[in-house]
């Protein structure tokens, strides 16, 4: 282990926490899936699938179903085995970057004869972690784009690549003002730092910063120019069919209920809320899912950003603005 | 000479300069408007209408599949095999043959009637000029708008099948709506 590690449980416990952690993420992604449709439509005066299913509840299933059924092809030009990594490099990135996500303090629980806490790991370098994954993220779309070996894939890996990329940078600076406040990367500790004041608070310039760069991050509209399909067909994932372009489907909205998580553990409270302890996980939830609904509220609001605009957007506007977050956060930190 | 523009000219309205903590301001005030508008939505009924279940209205004088007409007293057909349907019809749709009633097979009420009438309605275009060129009133165009099916051949309706009576699928647009 590189990085300390701030509390391990038994190997056994680390296991299970494994599979609860994959079981939470894939029970998730199709609620949030027809969860979006369904206020997406009510949001644009329609309804949304109501087809399948009562209230078309089963869409997702049947969409799942579709997918499987479908068959995968692979342009001449591609690379096949790197086109295969691609989508699973999408969603292992989303999935590992939700172990670090705390949904409670540690327990003292005889359950397994030892104490463990309702997070995958708690590593003394969290935010560093999530931004490693949020980097790797990047090559789900690279790989995946380029490796197709078509212009339109190959355009949305490049715009992918360079939206990343930028925004990455206002997101970390964002988060300073947060790391300095609490004086720690751990996720655990900096939820543990806002059981009095919740960091949207005093941090409110940075928490918009981090949102706005989210977006991006996640490639969501309207910053979704990898993928834009209005322009370049369906970008990265052009070339990609049945189960495979499920995958990055589901990466992508992995990816949003993981910054949803992050956006909770940083600056709403992680798992701080009223009620006994026992209803820590929910208000973890519930937090999480008011980001996902926000970031669908936004995605039917928003046209796309055209290339430039995103580009200037990012170095121009939200980069100078998180600096000076910063440094104020600085010199308060400094002063008080 | 300076140029004296008269009253009726009327100055371009020009919105402000984009760009500057200005058009920051704007732009952040306008997103958040969208975001209202877009919330104001949720409380709303949707405006869909569910089509196999709801069917869109349509005017009274929404011209659909056609009818062929018979006198209501005597059940004899208004059509006497005429043609002039068929050469006011710019789609070359109508056929029709004629044929000399006979005190034994009075089938209309003029000298001549329609031994065979047929539309194909993969031509007709709907235009209604076949209803206006019958003197008798005998075709006229319905409401039904559903004329969907699987074979070609199907679709070119007989004498009988224009003549039938036909079930009132559609909904009627009501007075103002």
């Amino acid at each position: 282990m590189i990085a300390e590690v701030g509390f391990a449980e038994t190997t056994l416990v680390q296991v299970i926490k494994v599979l609860v952690i994959f079981a939470f993420i894939l029970a998730v992604t199709p609620i949030v899936l027809l969860v979006e449709r369904k206020f997406m439509g009510r949001m644009q005066s329609r309804y949304g699938p109501n087809r399948v299913g009562p209230y078309g509840l089963l869409q997702p299933l049947a969409d799942v179903v579709k997918l499987l059924s479908k068959e995968h092809s692979e342009p001449r030009t591609a690379v096949p085995w790197l086109m295969a990594i691609a989508p699973m490099i999408s969603v292992l990135t989303a999935v590992a970057t939700l172990a670090i996500v705390p949904f409670g303090d540690t327990r003292e629980d005889a359950l397994f004869g030892a104490d463990y806490g309702l997070y995958g790991i708690d590593v003394s370098i969290g935010i560093l972690f999530a931004f490693a994954f949020g980097s790797l993220a990047t090559y789900g779309f690279m790989l995946g784009g380029w490796a197709s070996g078509s212009k339109y894939s190959f355009l949305g890996a490049m715009r992918g690549a360079a939206q990343l990329i930028s925004y990455e940078v206002a997101l970390a600076l964002s988060l300073l003002g947060v790391v300095m406040t609490a004086g720690t990367l751990s996720l655990t500790e900096i939820v543990t730092h806002q059981s009095d004041l919740w960091f949207v608070v005093p941090q409110f310039v940075g928490f918009l910063i981090f949102l706005v760069a989210g977006f991006a991050e996640t490639a969501r509209a309207p910053f979704d120019l990898p993928e834009a399909d209005a322009e370049i067909v369906a970008g990265y994932n052009t070339e990609y069919g049945g189960m495979r372009f499920g995958a990055f489907f589901m990466a992508e909205y992995m990816h949003i209920i993981v910054f949803g998580g992050l956006c909770t553990a940083l600056f709403l409270g992680g798992w701080h809320g009223p009620g006994p302890p026992v209803l820590d996980p929910l208000w973890v939830i519930v937090k999480m899912a008011a980001i996902v609904l926000l970031f669908i509220w936004v995605r039917t609001t928003l046209p796309r950003l055209r290339y430039d605009q995103l580009m200037s957007f990012g170095w121009k506007v939200l980069l100078p603005l998180a600096t000076l977050n910063a440094l104020v956060t600085a010199i308060a930190v400094v002063a008080w | 000479m300076t140029w004296n523009p008269s009253d009726d000219v009327i100055a371009v309205q020009r919105g402000p300069e984009p760009g500057g903590a200005g058009g920051a301001y704007r732009t952040f005030a306008a997103t958040l408007r969208g975001l209202r508008t877009t919330f104001a939505r949720l409380f709303e009924e949707p405006v869909t209408i569910e089509y196999p279940e709801e069917k869109t209205p349509v005017y009274p004088r929404w011209r659909g599949k056609h009818k062929l007409h018979r006198f209501e007293d005597t059940g004899l057909e208004k059509c006497v095999g005429c043609s002039l349907c068929a050469a006011a019809c710019p789609a070359d749709c109508i056929r029709v043959v004629a044929a000399e009633n006979t005190p034994d097979n009075q089938v209309s009420a003029g000298e001549r009637y329609a031994a065979v009438y047929e539309i194909n309605m993969t031509r007709c275009i709907f235009c209604g000029y076949c209803e206006l060129a019958c003197p008798f009133d005998a075709i006229t165009m319905g409401n039904d708008y559903e004329l969907a099916d699987y074979e070609r051949t199907d679709l070119i309706f007989t004498k009988e099948m224009l003549l039938a009576d036909h079930p009132e699928r559609t909904p009627l647009r009501r007075e103002g709506e």
